[in-house]
């Protein structure tokens, strides 16, 4: 599927601007990318969890979205929108509505990894056409920086402190996507904010998708993560060319690498450009960093296995 | 034609709901209350209904995808007991502050621990001020009635709230009870269509639901206006009631009263206990003692001026609680709610009060006979019943 800027951009914005999140959020820019895969003028109902999001787009009585929202709590995303998706089709079934309607869920990884894990795989399950959307930052943002079951090895978080006997989160994260691919939904990828192409052509194709689909994508938080605000998009990029988020998509069962990385960058490179981890560069710390750089390397090994690529 | 039949609770309860013929079911599996979900499921293997069932994997998830479907302007019922209605309390809230009219049968079961599947009040009283309408029903029949009758009651433009119908666990909902169903072209005149004011479907008006309320917003006025909504849930509670009483022959109203004109001696009960309170009340009248019942069937809104007059003239008054509030020396919630509806009043009766049941604990005749018999002289709170 080809893409041209040219096509997108006299869509409309169906996130507003003069929202409340922070300058320089992945969360608005993963939403906009995602919402442009939907046709011009089609309906779209979304629902949000409890998340940075949420709180930040619809602050009563203003509004950002263009389209129909509901937020109704932090871990029954995936259950709301299975009970509207099935509204719809009782609807259509009588002939009381007809019109072309876009199901689409906005969770933070907290959202997604641990509190609504479980309606997340109900949804799944019972097939729901509607795209699951997670815009992962690594942590609950919304409520300051706490880790989640998505935040990395070794990374500070409020409740990952460093200090005299801490280096950080001593958990590797969960594979979430590959959790997602094992519910044999027809579309599953991993996406980020600073690869626009590569996400609106994903959107694309779970929208198109007969089922259930989720695309868990990279949207950096600067501050969570301790960066400048400008560095959001480079900061995802890194992600990518270190491979500790690599881009690929779980289509119909066939898995693909849909962003070649030839050489993968160290991922000290991309932990040096983030507050949240620059206590790992101390000499004591060392070794979490090598844990986590091992950790991304069997992964991506894993990956590039599943997605019959030759090791590197 | 209406039509006399003999069924368990559970399936007068399906009946009902096979006749309103929702669009969006949800809903997840709990003795006492599966067999709703599993006749109502069969119901639709066999194409006698269009509603879509959602087999959701929690009852979190039934009442979040409740909301979802309801928001999205679609009807729906649901049916839960006990650990499930415990575990959807989180979105009972935001149902009713959504103003969501949402119709569940609660069929009665105690809360876990120890686990115990019987009936108690415990599920339904906990969730006493969650912003549910709650009926409760003496028997099949009146489960029936109250069902169709909510969905009405749930709609309405002035009340706009999430209804709950009680079903007492095992004794009403495990009980082969004969009732009467009205026609199905009534049920569905009666219940009539659904048309929700701002659907998210609406594609030429979105809408946006749940919105956060900031820091300076409009919680209190919105809770305000919820509190409106119940408090004119008693009219229409009232009026529904007596337009299906045109259609079916049955009335109904907040509280039924069993020779209470002329008593002394007032007991108040709500669910299946009631039958028994009846018979117990005709045992005392022969003993010469001038004893009357108040069946309670809404319990919220509480009806507090109407029992007030419709006790006034009593000097004793035995409440019979189902559930504990477990609250040091305040008895069970009805018995504080009825006692608290008479402080204001210048005559008021002496209370007492009766928790009883717990657990599916038996209520007897002769137990209530004696509890009558103590309550001169018996403490404020007394456990009927409990081995001590
Ligand atoms: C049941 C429940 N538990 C806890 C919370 C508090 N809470 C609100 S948002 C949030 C974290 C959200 O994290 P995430 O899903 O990652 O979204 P983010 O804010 O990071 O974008 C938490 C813990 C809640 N609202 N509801
Ligand atoms: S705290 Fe992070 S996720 Fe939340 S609005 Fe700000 S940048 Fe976005
Ligand atoms: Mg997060």
């Amino acid at each position: 599927m080809a893409l041209k800027l040219s096509e997108l951009i006299n869509k409309t914005d169906r996130l507003a601007g003069g929202h409340r999140l922070c300058p320089g959020c992945g969360a608005s820019i993963a939403v906009r990318q995602i919402l442009l895969a939907v046709p011009e003028g089609a309906h779209v109902v979304a629902t949000g969890a409890t998340s940075c999001l949420a709180v930040s787009t619809a602050i009563y009585p203003y509004n950002s979205w263009r389209i129909s929202f509901i937020h109704s709590a932090f871990e029954n995303a995936g259950a709301t929108i299975s009970g509207i998706e099935t509204a719809y089709r009782a609807l259509k079934k009588q002939g009381e509505i007809s019109k072309e309607t876009y199901f689409v869920v906005f969770a933070g990884d907290g959202g997604t990894y641990d509190i609504g894990f479980q309606a997340l795989s109900g949804m799944l399950e019972r097939g729901h056409r509607a795209l699951y959307v997670c815009y992962n930052n690594e942590a609950y943002m919304n409520t300051g920086i706490q880790r989640s079951g998505a935040t990395q090895l070794g990374t500070w978080t409020t409740t990952s402190p460093y200090g005299e006997k801490s280096y950080g989160k001593t958990e590797n994260r969960k594979d979430l996507t590959a959790i997602a691919a094992a519910h044999n939904v027809p579309y599953v990828a991993q996406a980020s904010v600073h690869n626009w192409r590569d996400t609106v052509l994903k959107a694309k194709k779970a929208f198109s998708a007969d089922g259930a689909s989720l695309i868990n994508i990279l949207a950096p938080c600067q501050r969570g993560w301790r960066h400048p605000m400008e560095k959001t998009i480079e900061i995802a990029k890194l992600a990518t060319e270190t491979g500790i988020w690599p881009l690929y998509e779980v289509e119909e069962g066939e898995w693909r690498l849909t962003s070649k990385v030839r050489t993968r960058k160290p991922i000290r490179e991309y932990l040096q450009a983030q507050g949240r981890f620059s206590h790992l560069f101390k000499p004591e710390n060392q070794d979490v960093i090598d844990r986590l750089q091992a950790f991304v390397d069997k992964q991506y090994r894993q990956l590039l296995l599943r997605c019959g690529e030759k090791p590197e | 034609m209406p039509k006399t039949v003999a069924l368990v609770g559970t399936d007068a309860v399906a009946e009902a709901m096979r006749q309103i013929n929702p669009d969006v079911v949800p809903a997840y599996p709990i003795t006492p209350q599966t067999s709703i979900v599993e006749t109502y499921s069969q119901m639709i293997a066999d194409g006698l209904v269009k509603s879509e069932m959602i087999n959701v994997e929690s009852e979190h998830s039934a009442m979040s995808a409740a909301i979802g479907a309801a928001a999205s302007g679609a009807r729906v019922m649901t049916a839960t007991s006990s650990q499930g209605l415990a575990l959807m309390w989180e979105m009972l809230y935001i149902a009713s502050g959504l103003r969501l009219p949402i119709v569940m049968t609660n069929v009665s079961r105690t809360l876990s621990a120890p686990v115990n599947i019987h009936c108690d009040h415990s599920d339904s009283m906990g969730a006493r001020d969650s912003g549910w309408i709650q009926l409760y029903s003496e028997n099949a029949q009146e489960g029936y009635d109250n069902i169709l009758q909510a969905i009405r009651i749930a709609e309405h433009p002035d009340v706009q709230l999430p209804v709950m119908v009680m079903i007492d666990g095992f004794i009403i909902s495990h009980s082969i009870d004969r009732l009467d169903l009205i026609d199905d072209d009534a049920a569905r005149k009666f219940v009539g269509k659904h048309k929700l004011k701002n659907s998210l479907l609406d594609h030429e008006n979105p809408t946006t639901w749940g919105a956060f309320d900031g820091l300076h917003g409009y919680y209190f006025e919105l809770k305000r206006a919820q509190a409106e909504g119940m408090k004119n849930a008693a009219a229409v509670v009232k009026q529904i009631g007596e337009e299906y009483g045109k259609i079916s022959g049955r009335y109904y109203s907040h509280f039924e009263t069993y020779r209470l004109e002329d008593a002394e001696l007032a007991l108040i009960v709500l669910g299946s206990a009631a039958g028994t309170m009846k018979a117990a009340v005709d045992q005392l009248r022969s003993q010469g003692v001038r004893a009357g019942l108040l069946k309670l069937r809404m319990f919220r809104p509480f009806p507090a001026k109407e029992l007030v007059s419709a006790l006034s003239h009593v000097s004793d008054v035995l409440v019979f609680d189902r559930s504990d509030t477990i609250a040091g020396e305040m008895g069970g919630p009805v018995f504080i709610e009825a006692r608290s509806s008479f402080y204001d009043e210048i005559k008021r009766p002496r209370f007492k009060n009766f928790v009883y049941g717990l657990g599916g604990r038996d209520l007897n005749l002769d137990m209530i006979l004696k509890a009558v018999a103590s309550s001169q002289t018996g403490n404020l709170i007394t456990y009927l019943g409990v081995r001590e």
